[in-house]
């Protein structure tokens, strides 16, 4: 008796904290499909203001995902190998290593963003370019997935895996290649996530580090939020959930397949 | 093939040389300058305890650490003391296998070949041949993950053997395994790597296995080499009291030599060993196997605290004294009782007395 007086206390416990988390949500979904959200659903519903934000900020759409993965590329080719240079190295200096890599997550996003245009704003084209965002994004993002990398090859015997190899004649590349990156797979996958994820959510950084030509989608978000009708921000909202939702689902998908794989 | 190494044309691969030996970390020295010569084609078990440097000196002979000095190793007479691991084309066999969790157990003992760029179908008949050399086939696709812990034991040896290595190195191989298996194991390795005629290097804490797969076995205490010979000399020979120790079980009598005769200390009974020699305080060592009952005139007595039984023979624990207690080996079809009164003596050719006493 007792046993199902508390689970069913969980059960509506947690119905009602998911409620108060999505119902602002479907709010906003409501919202931007209704044609006037003041005068309530009689009004009726319409696709009008999505399409009137995929006119007007498709671009920032396009430019989020392609920032996105252009970090992701960048975390990839610096934070794996680095990740794995330093649980090699070990000891005081590698520590202070991650900690010096880890700073950005720390440091407001708008101080980050301020140093890096102090210290490139005179490289006009650089400056102006989307490369810049991207500089950002990877500095914020690369401690994620670095730890991510490193948390996983702390479970692996990592030594005797590398040992292994190279007494088979393997150079030092190969064992990287061939025995390391595949045994970190998980990590890698859940760091890629996580990259992915900050990054196209990203707003601090990028509004001050934007031009009016390197808008992100989340700072397209804020000058809508500023500018339009609410029906129009709303939208754009359906839009990123549109675009975010299966991205993720997919990326998880991709981490259950690796982790079954490396499992069997 | 390896470029670098000159081709081996022996099927028993290289020998190998040690000279002055050595390697400290942070200035702790872990080995102490040691002069080792292996013989092509010969099995050297390094046995000790742990911290011994056995697995030091292992991890030196495959490249896996740099040792004090220059020229300090040869192969076949060639130095490769700078060579790295990679290019020393040896075979290691590691405690925890180091079996690669993202490749099948045909891929793993393939892959050496695979840096070797040998063509993919002499590889996969090779890997076949080696995988059948170990009774492997049938799991031949499985993940690493889902063999037995003695399926990946053989896997790694299998592995090992496919490069041709010019030595193999076993860094306690059976060591993860349960007490059957190994036992078993132990058996089959032997006379695979006698098969094979490699020259192997085997490391192991474990003196029935160092008896069983040595052609001679090196005992080793505080990085040092405490004695090297073959398991029957290490047995019955034991250069000084660690290895008399560390290898079987030794009985130790201590007292006074008067004209020939053993006198025990403490005891109220009088020995009547006749060992010869001077009058001198000294220590003698037997093993149990060497005691057997005799008449009481003329022998040691001991009261029986305890009989195990072990099959085909029995182990009595016997004291003589309060300080001196014995274990004794006897047919298991001698009756003995725990508080009786036994007299035996020792072969006198199995007695050991060690010239130093503290």
């Amino acid at each position: 008796m007792r046993r199902q007086w508390t689970s069913t206390a969980g059960i509506v416990i947690t119905a009602l904290l998911s409620l108060f988390l999505v119902v602002p949500v479907l709010l906003s979904v409501y919202a931007g499909l209704a044609v006037n959200y003041a005068r309530g659903p009689s009004a009726g519903f319409t696709l009008d203001w999505v399409g009137q934000v995929w006119g007007l900020y498709a671009d920032t759409v396009w430019r989020s995902l392609v920032v996105a993965l252009l970090t992701l590329v960048v975390t990839l080719l610096i934070g794996v190998p680095g990740a794995y240079a330093l649980v090699r190295k070990g000891g005081r200096f590698a520590r202070a290593v991650e900690e010096i890599v880890t700073l950005p997550v720390a440091v407001p996003g708008l101080a980050l963003a301020l140093a890096l245009i102090l210290s490139y704003g005179g490289a006009g084209a650089f400056r102006q370019s989307t490369l810049f965002v991207v500089v950002g994004h990877v500095l914020f993002t690369l401690p994620f997935m670095m730890r991510s990398v490193i948390a996983v090859l702390e479970t692996i015997d990592w030594r005797t895996l590398d040992e292994g190899a190279a007494s088979l004649g393997a150079p030092a590349w190969r064992r990287f290649i061939d025995v390391i990156l595949p045994n970190v797979r998980p990590g890698i996958v859940a760091g890629a996530l996580t990259v992915v994820t900050l990054s196209i959510g990203e707003f601090n950084l990028t509004w001050m580090m934007h031009t009016p030509m390197t808008k992100t989608l989340p700072v397209g978000l804020a000058d809508a939020y500023a500018s339009m009708r609410l029906e129009i921000a709303s939208a754009y909202t359906i839009v990123f959930l549109v675009m975010v939702i299966p991205l993720l689902i997919g990326v998880q998908l991709v981490a259950d397949f690796t982790e079954k794989r490396t499992a069997s | 093939m390896n470029t670098h190494a000159p081709m081996v044309t022996t099927r028993s691969g290289a020998s190998i040389a040690t000279r002055r030996l050595s390697k400290s970390f942070n200035g702790t020295t872990v080995l102490h300058p040691t002069d080792l010569e292996i013989p092509a084609g010969q099995i050297l078990v390094l046995l000790g305890p742990s911290g011994c440097g056995k697995t030091t000196l292992l991890r030196l002979i495959a490249g896996l650490e740099q040792p004090d000095g220059p020229d300090m190793i040869r192969f076949d007479g060639e130095d490769v003391s700078g060579v790295p691991i990679e290019k020393r084309n040896v075979g290691m066999v590691f405690q925890s296998y180091a079996l690669f969790p993202n490749m099948t157990v045909a891929e793993n003992v393939g892959y050496g070949l695979k840096v070797r760029k040998v063509e993919r179908a002499q590889r996969e008949a090779e890997t076949r041949r080696l995988l059948a050399l170990v009774g492997l086939e049938e799991y031949a696709d499985r993940r690493i993950s889902a063999v037995s812990g003695g399926q990946r034991q053989r896997t790694a040896l299998a592995r090992a053997l496919a490069i041709k290595p010019r030595v193999l190195l076993l860094d306690e191989p059976l060591a993860a395994l349960d007490a059957v298996l190994r036992e078993r194991l132990r058996v089959e390795i032997g006379l695979l790597l006698r098969e094979f005629g490699i020259t192997a290097v085997y490391v192991t804490h474990d003196q029935a296995e160092a008896m069983a797969i040595g052609d001679r076995i090196a005992v080793m205490e505080k990085g040092r080499i405490a004695q090297i010979d073959v398991p029957k000399e290490i047995y019955h020979r034991p250069a000084n009291d660690f290895v008399a120790d560390f290898v079987g079980t030794m009985n130790r009598i201590a007292g006074r030599v008067e004209n020939g005769l053993l006198n025990i200390h403490g005891g109220e009974t009088m020995a009547r060993l006749n060992v010869g020699g001077p009058d001198r305080a000294t220590t003698l060592c037997f093993r149990p196997e060497a005691a057997r009952l005799a008449s009481a005139n003329g022998a040691i007595s001991a009261r029986v605290a305890a009989t195990t039984f072990f099959g085909a023979t029995q182990r009595l624990v016997a004291e003589v004294s309060s300080e001196c207690r014995l274990q004794l080996d006897l047919p298991s079809n001698v009756s003995v009782t725990p508080g009786q009164i036994l007299a035996f003596e020792i072969d006198p050719a199995a007695i050991i007395e060690f010239q130093t006493e503290a």
